[in-house]
């Protein structure tokens, strides 16, 4: 089963993906708690694309879904911005984050953390990237 | 819908975070620290009591004040928060660079006099 949402790139939005995946979540009978961070998850990468990506230009579009697989479930997003894997990503330390005092870095820590695999690739000019959470989740 | 109150209580500024912290609200959050700051209370209490959600971007704005905190003397503790978000605090390994604690009065006798 695959849920689908398009949304504009503003982080007014962000609230509408974080319903729409504790919905399809709940739906499965996903725990509370497990649902929360995979809410979370999505959210982050979400951030992510509409701002850094995105530059939060309204007129450009994310498509977003969800799938349901015996094994697995597979969140996927499909946007036109600037590519950015997050696998490249080379995640700062807490401790330089600290002592930078900056607020930015822990998104993609978190994504990492919570998700088993990212997937990232081109496709028709789109970008995709696809995060993978395995069950026993 | 993100809602913060700030009130002094004695020699505690006392910050009541209420909603969701997101990329877009995160915002109101550093606000509060900012005005904190000004404040000049050497110990500041944050009741996340009613914090239903917080991303990356207000874990940020707690990271991000740890050093101006440390150097100006004023201690930090949270308290009252979820399950459901202390979990996203765990994740980071947030417990251990925060003062985390269950209630009210276990805040108020968190803090060094």
């Amino acid at each position: 089963m695959t849920k689908k949402l398009i949304i504009r790139c503003s982080k007014d939005e962000l609230i509408r993906v974080r319903q729409f995946t504790a919905d399809a979540l709940d739906e499965r009978n996903i725990p509370d708690l497990q649902t929360h961070k995979l809410v979370l998850a999505v959210d982050e990468v979400c951030a992510n694309l509409i701002i850094h990506a995105n530059n939060c230009e309204l007129i450009n579009k994310i498509e977003f879904d969800i799938k349901f697989k015996p094994t697995q479930i597979a969140f996927t997003f499909k946007d036109k911005g600037i590519g950015f894997d997050i696998n490249e990503y080379k995640s700062p330390s807490m401790d330089d984050l600290i002592s930078a005092r900056r607020q930015g870095g822990l998104g993609l820590i978190l994504v990492k953390r919570i998700m088993d695999k990212i997937e990232f690739y081109n496709e028709k000019s789109y970008n995709i990237c696809r995060l993978i959470k395995t069950y026993p989740l | 819908m993100t809602e913060i109150n700030k009130e002094n209580k004695e020699d505690i500024h006392l910050i009541s975070v209420k909603g969701e912290i997101d990329a877009g609200s995160s915002i109101l959050l550093d606000n509060a620290f900012r005005e904190a700051l000004k404040n000049n209370k050497k110990k500041i209490a944050a009741d996340l009591s009613e914090l239903e959600y917080i991303s990356s971007a207000g874990l940020g704005v707690f990271i991000s004040y740890l050093e101006e905190f440390s150097a100006n003397n004023i201690q930090l503790v949270l308290f009252g928060i979820k399950e459901s978000v202390k979990q996203v605090f765990d994740i980071l390994g947030l417990e251990k660079l925060l003062l985390i604690v269950k209630t009210e009065k276990d805040a108020m006798n968190a803090f060094d006099d």
